[in-house]
Formats: C-alpha cells, sequence, structure tokens
C-alpha cells in the first residue's frame, strides 16, 4: 500500500487541494518544465478514454517525461485472462508512476495495494474520476478568484454523474450552496444528499431548469442526460430537451458567471452559447493539463518552485 | 453465576467457551465462520434450543478454546446479541458481547456486479460507516450497502 497515490477525491484534504491548485497555478504559467527527465510513466487505459489519455500524456511530455502504456485492453494481456495484479506487478517493473483507466469500480485502489509505485485513477467505472474534479475545482477557482462561498448550480444526470459526486466532495471544504437541477428520474442520490446534510452544505433541489436559478448562481455546471440512463423512454422524450442552456437563458446571470461542462457535450449546451464570454468548458478542458501536471508531480513527490 | 438448579439444554463445560442467544437459522452460519468445523477439541452444538427471549435459539459450547477479540467480532454481523460465557472449573468467569469492528475483511460480498472485488481473486474489505444501523461502504468502489442488503461470503 502507498500513501503517495491518488484514487478517489476523498483521499485529499482542503490543504491538498489548495497545495494542488497553486501548483496547478505555476504549471499555467510556466508548463514546459524537464521535471520528469529519466522517468517513466505508464499510461494503461483498460477501457479508451481518448480525452483523458490525451491530457495526462500531455501532461506528462510537457514535463519531459517519457510513456509508455496502451489505449484500449483488447491489445493486451489482460483480454487474455490476466488479473490486474500481475498486470500492475509487471508494469511496475518498468515504470515510476501508473496512470490507469478501468472499467471496473475499486480498480485503481486495488492496483494502490499491489504496487509500491504511485497509482493515478484516471477513472474506475462509475465511481471516481479524482483528476477531472482537481480540474474542476482549478476552473472554479480561476473565474471566480476563491473557492469559498460560491453557488453552484449542477444540471442533468446526477445520478450517475461521477463528475457531479466528486464535485460535491471535493467543493464540500469551501462552505458552497449547491443547487441540484435534475429529472425526477435523475436526481441526486440520497447518499449524496446525506453527505451534504453531515457536512453542512446548504443544498436546494430543483426538476425546473429554470432562469431564476441560472441568476443567482456563480457557476453553472451542466452535465449530459443520457438516453441509456432511462428505464422509460418516453421519459427521457419527455426531458431530453428541457434541460438544455440557450444563451437567452444567460441575459440577466451574474457577470461572475461561468459554464463548466465535463465533455463531451452532445445537446446540453446550445451552440449559441459558445460565443457568450460567461462559456468557460473548453478553456476548463484546457485547464486539465496543468491539474495534471500538479497531480503528477504530486504523487512522486517533486517539488515545484513557482515562477 | 450459573444457574444450577434449571435443567441445561446442553451438557456443562468444564473450561472453554459457550456461546449463547445464537439465532437458530444463523447457527450453522457461525459455526462455519468461527472455523468450529476445524477444532479438534470437543464441542457441544445445541440447535432450536427454546429461548424465552427469541422463541428458538442456538448454543455452541467449546471445550479448551478461548477466542481472540477479532476472531468472535467476526459473527457481529449476524449475531449481534450474542452472549459469550468464558468458563473455568464449571463458572462463567468472563461475560462478553460481540463488537461491530470498524473493518471487515473478507466477510462480505460487495453487491456491486462491477465491483473489483468480484472480478478479482482477492479479499472483499469493507468500512464499517454506522455501527447502530449496520452500514458498510466497500473499501474498493465505495458503493454502500445497508444491513438487509448484506450478504456473506
Amino acid at each position: 500500500m502507498n500513501t503517495k497515490s491518488l484514487v478517489s477525491i476523498v483521499d485529499f484534504s482542503k490543504d491538498d487541494i489548495l497545495r494542488l491548485i497553486g501548483t496547478a497555478e505555476c504549471f499555467e504559467r510556466n508548463p514546459n518544465r524537464g521535471l520528469l527527465e529519466g522517468k517513466v510513466c505508464a499510461t494503461l487505459f483498460f477501457e479508451p478514454s481518448t480525452r483523458t489519455r490525451l491530457s495526462f500524456e500531455t501532461a506528462i511530455n510537457r514535463l519531459g517525461g517519457r510513456i509508455i502504456g496502451f489505449s484500449d485492453a483488447a491489445t493486451t494481456s489482460s483480454s487474455k485472462g490476466e488479473t490486474l495484479k500481475d498486470t500492475i506487478m509487471m508494469v511496475s517493473n518498468y515504470a515510476d508512476l501508473i496512470i490507469m483507466r478501468h472499467y471496473l469500480e475499486g480498480a485503481a485502489r486495488y492496483a494502490s495495494e499491489v504496487t509500491d509505485i504511485p497509482i493515478i485513477n484516471a477513472g474506475d467505472g462509475a465511481n471516481q474520476h479524482p483528476s477531472q474534479t482537481m480540474l474542476d475545482i482549478y476552473s472554479i477557482y480561476k473565474t471566480q478568484g476563491r473557492l469559498d462561498n460560491l453557488q453552484i448550480t449542477v444540471v442533468g444526470d446526477l445520478k450517475y454523474g461521477r463528475t457531479v459526486h466528486s464535485l460535491i466532495v471535493g467543493m464540500s471544504h469551501f462552505n458552497p450552496t449547491f443547487h441540484f437541477v435534475a429529472p425526477e428520474e435523475l436526481k441526486i442520490p440520497e447518499l449524496y444528499k446525506h453527505f451534504c446534510e453531515t457536512n453542512g452544505i446548504r443544498y436546494h433541489e430543483h426538476t425546473e431548469f429554470s432562469e431564476e436559478v441560472i441568476n443567482l448562481s456563480d457557476i453553472l455546471y451542466m452535465t449530459r442526460v443520457q438516453r441509456e440512463r432511462f428505464t422509460d423512454l418516453i421519459e427521457y422524450e419527455k426531458v431530453k430537451n428541457v434541460y438544455v442552456l440557450r444563451n437567452n437563458m444567460l441575459s440577466h446571470s451574474k457577470d461572475n458567471l461561468k459554464i463548466l461542462h465535463p465533455l463531451p457535450r452532445i445537446n446540453e449546451i446550445a451552440n449559441d452559447v459558445d460565443n457568450n464570454p460567461k462559456a468557460y468548458y473548453i478553456e476548463q478542458a484546457r485547464n486539465g493539463v496543468f491539474a495534471r501536471q500538479a497531480i503528477i508531480c504530486d504523487a512522486l513527490g517533486i517539488e515545484v518552485v513557482s515562477g | 453465576m450459573m444457574v444450577r438448579n434449571k435443567e441445561l439444554q446442553v451438557a456443562a463445560l468444564k473450561n472453554g467457551t459457550a456461546i449463547d442467544h445464537i439465532p437458530s437459522e444463523y447457527l450453522f452460519k457461525v459455526v462455519s465462520l468461527l472455523g468450529i468445523e476445524h477444532l479438534s477439541t470437543r464441542v457441544t452444538i445445541g440447535y432450536n434450543l427454546d429461548s424465552k427471549k427469541m422463541g428458538t435459539k442456538g448454543i455452541i459450547k467449546i471445550a479448551d478454546k478461548f477466542f481472540e477479540e477479532d476472531e468472535i467480532n467476526r459473527i457481529s454481523l449476524i449475531a449481534p446479541s450474542v452472549n459469550l460465557n468464558i468458563i473455568k472449573d464449571f463458572e462463567v468467569i468472563e461475560k462478553k458481547q460481540v463488537n461491530l469492528p470498524d473493518e471487515l475483511y473478507g466477510l462480505v460480498k460487495c453487491n456491486n456486479p462491477k465491483c473489483i472485488t468480484n472480478n478479482e481473486p482477492m479479499q472483499t474489505r469493507f468500512h464499517v460507516i454506522d455501527k447502530d444501523n449496520v452500514t458498510l461502504r466497500c473499501h474498493y468502489c465505495e458503493m454502500k450497502i445497508k444491513k438487509e442488503e448484506i450478504e456473506l461470503l
């Protein structure tokens, strides 16, 4: 078991999050640094995720590290029935760090227990995706200049959306007020409401995506309502166009409002929003590289000097 | 002190441990959880005995065996009201209750089919996050399991 791994956002304290934000800022000022010179990083993607893999690999390349790995388990020995443990122990012989994406929940936690080299979880099934949460929090910090006391509205699939669940946990250190906007079938699970209650976090639930809720928000975090999540397709047809953000809904929103989305989006943010200066989802993805540079250096115990 | 003027439903024990008030339906599960079938000392098992409190109950008397805390706590999930009597020279010298431990290893199955523990040859591990209501959280996939959903391995 090693302690430098990043498996779940719950592994991060408030201080950890603030420290990583500071490091991400350093990388944003100067992303190209030879801090991983002579290091080999493994990117093991047991399930394809081009966006996340490219972001991590860009982070490693900008730090001067070398990459080994695979982007699809179909080409590896795990498709022949090798256990995860064996794959991780084998790769541990070669690499200084493992970044892994897996379709099974808990895979990264288990991996961190069978090797001494740090594991960074790049998504384990529907469970955790902590580097996404870090880039979301970094984006919130950058656009608002602070993390404390914000009104955060999350819209769409709040039942299955792991980015939403992790965001609630990650932001829980900073006294937020959440507005959960979702159709009945996809509303926020009891578990997370309970989490908010026990941590003294205010929240409000809405089934209507109204201008009223937009107008009081500092952050509007949109997510995709996926067809395959519905047991009743008539229900899906009813709601699929309801949780869509259009530019005319933003006319009375706060000046500091920023719109975030973990991407990819389908239709939940209309194209006419893209040119609104409050749209932030593309820059948000760019922040992912800096956040991941910070996470990688943190896991390897590499000190990043400002400048 | 043991009540001596009552007819014992199971023969008295000279030295060892008597586990009383086991719900009948869990008696054999308790036997297996404690690995009693692997013992070589004398064991008396009473099944479907009369109980004022429980209707019927099970009793296990094990000669010359004194359990460690973590051994005995394994049964707390299915039989939380069990009494343990430690017996020396036919006298109860200590009474113990079982306590639900903070963590459970290899005891409970994770209900999430996509959990790594259901797909790798490995031990399960749960954190007991609410002892009063018996709520567990899988150490790996982080899914919570309520008491009524618990499935033992």
